[in-house]
């Protein structure tokens, strides 16, 4: 596709029907345009499309849809960390990034991954239990891996379902200039 | 929000970016852009052409050499606080990393930019200040290493030139016998600007005598200023030898006469940008609760 070369990701991205990717502050203060740039958790209002030309981006949806969420977005819902919403896919895409690099993180090693997330309504306690439950149902789905390489029918189904958690829809955004 | 209009070029090369500085009519270098984007939004900043130079592996590196560590101008704050001799050997950058922005940012925001805003608040300037880092600027006719002190010269101004890139910034591994300290208060724990910033920087001889001493204090002053008379009083002092017992907590009295003088004294260093005499007394207990965790070993809030 191509881009206006002072286009911005986030409106980019909204525009291409990435809705999930919500617009807040538009100066990196809230964190709700939070998507993953080739791994790292970034603003994408701060970032010119040009310079994801390229780049691997994932954002909330691609983690997960209604029908066959990820578990952080299970989690989430289960541990009621979700009030008006607008801060979620953020909030996901944060936890992702943390749970990617540290599976088993501490409570201040998670206050300090959404430190860049604002959340306007609940407040932070549900939203970091939910990471906390992320944490514990992905390491139990990892450990059920390992259990499972030695039995290979129970094998075939953890993997198929471990397939639809992580694969994400991964959105090459380009430009010409 | 609307953008305004500008054109963006990404350079190849080294080379290339420093050609396109030089010849292209009203060009800025864009690496993270978490405050370039923020600045043009607000229109305080027009560039007509944006060079990214986020991506040149010039400026994507950290190397240890000779117990010297360079550190490229597009490297993150993120990437600094992943790197494990950063870490364990230069505290005071450590801990500024840490206090700087929030994650989100900290993933874009680079180091170089971090100098070449320079704002008053900025969290690097004086942790990188009290490690007597210097600056390299490039142009197509050349390279040239300043000190950090004269790289800055007043609120978002620099030495650089607009047809020069800020490379990279080196500064000697504090020797193992040293220590050091961060502290920063902002209006919140998170994703502040600072208030006042304190970073220290000492090295001790075997005996735990103080043999050279560094103190700078950010956002009180247009540019980080260095507190002499504060550091000129710990010089000679065995202050880490006399170790108060447990970490001085914020209303308490320190027992040790050299740390309490040294924090008096930083604070008088202070000149509060917005004429806030707070900060006078907030430098004062920042200092403290720094050189009394280097006597300690023990941070503030993180004893038992």
């Amino acid at each position: 596709m191509a881009v206006e070369p002072q286009a911005v990701l986030l409106h980019t991205l909204r525009d291409l029907g990435y809705t999930d990717v919500k617009n807040g502050c538009e100066i990196g203060e809230c964190g709700a345009c939070a998507v993953l740039l080739d791994g790292e958790a970034v603003n994408s209002c701060m970032v010119l499309a040009m310079q994801a030309d390229g780049a691997d981006i994932v954002t909330n949806s691609g983690l997960g849809t209604m029908d066959k969420p990820h578990v952080i977005q299970e989690s989430f819902a289960d541990a009621g960390a979700i009030q008006c919403g607008f801060c979620t896919p953020g909030m996901v895409i944060s936890t992702k990034a943390l749970l990617d690099r540290n599976p088993d993180p501490s409570e201040a090693e998670i206050r300090d991954a959404l430190s860049g997330n604002l959340c306007r309504c609940t407040g932070y306690g549900q939203i970091v239990d939910a990471v906390k439950l992320a944490a514990s149902r992905l390491a139990g789905a990892s450990s059920q891996r390992e259990d499972a390489r030695s039995n290979s029918k129970r094998g075939r189904e953890l993997d198929s379902s471990n397939r639809v958690l992580e694969s994400g829809d991964q959105t090459k955004v380009g430009g010409e200039s | 929000m609307t953008v305004p209009a500008f054109n963006y070029l990404k350079p190849d090369s080294l080379a290339e970016a420093l050609d396109m500085l030089a010849t292209e009519p009203g060009a800025y270098p864009i690496a993270g852009g978490t405050n370039l984007m923020v600045d043009v939004r607000a229109g305080k900043l027009s560039p007509e052409t944006m060079i990214d130079v986020g991506d040149l592996d010039e400026l994507r590196g950290i190397v240890v050499k000779d117990s010297q560590m360079t550190i490229g101008g597009a490297v993150t704050i993120a990437e600094l606080l992943r790197h494990e001799i950063i870490r364990q050997r230069v505290p005071v950058l450590f801990a500024a990393g840490k206090t700087f922005a929030n994650t989100l940012i900290r993933n874009r925001a680079t180091v170089g930019g971090n100098l070449v805003n320079a704002a008053p608040c900025s969290d690097t300037a004086p942790a990188l200040l009290v490690l007597d880092a210097e600056v390299s600027l490039s142009s197509s006719s050349g390279t040239r290493w300043i000190p950090l002190t004269e790289f800055l010269v007043g609120a978002f101004q620099t030495q650089r030139r607009a047809d020069e890139l800020l490379m990279e910034v080196r500064f000697p591994i504090p020797p193992a016998s040293s220590r050091g300290g961060f502290e920063k208060m902002g209006l919140r724990k998170i994703s502040c600007m600072a208030k006042v910033d304190v970073a220290v920087m000492a090295d001790f001889d075997e005996r735990g005598a103080c043999k050279d001493a560094r103190i700078a204090l950010g956002a009180v002053a247009p540019i980080p200023l260095r507190a002499e008379k504060a550091e000129a009083s710990l010089v000679g002092t065995a202050f880490i030898a006399r170790a108060p017992e447990k970490p001085v907590r914020c209303g308490e009295q320190v027992q040790d006469k050299t740390i309490e003088e040294a924090a008096r004294l930083a604070g008088e260093a202070a000149s509060p940008r917005s004429g806030s005499e707070y900060k006078r007394q907030v430098v004062y207990g920042l200092t403290r609760r720094i050189l009394t965790a280097m006597a300690t070993g023990i941070r503030d809030g993180e004893a038992s």
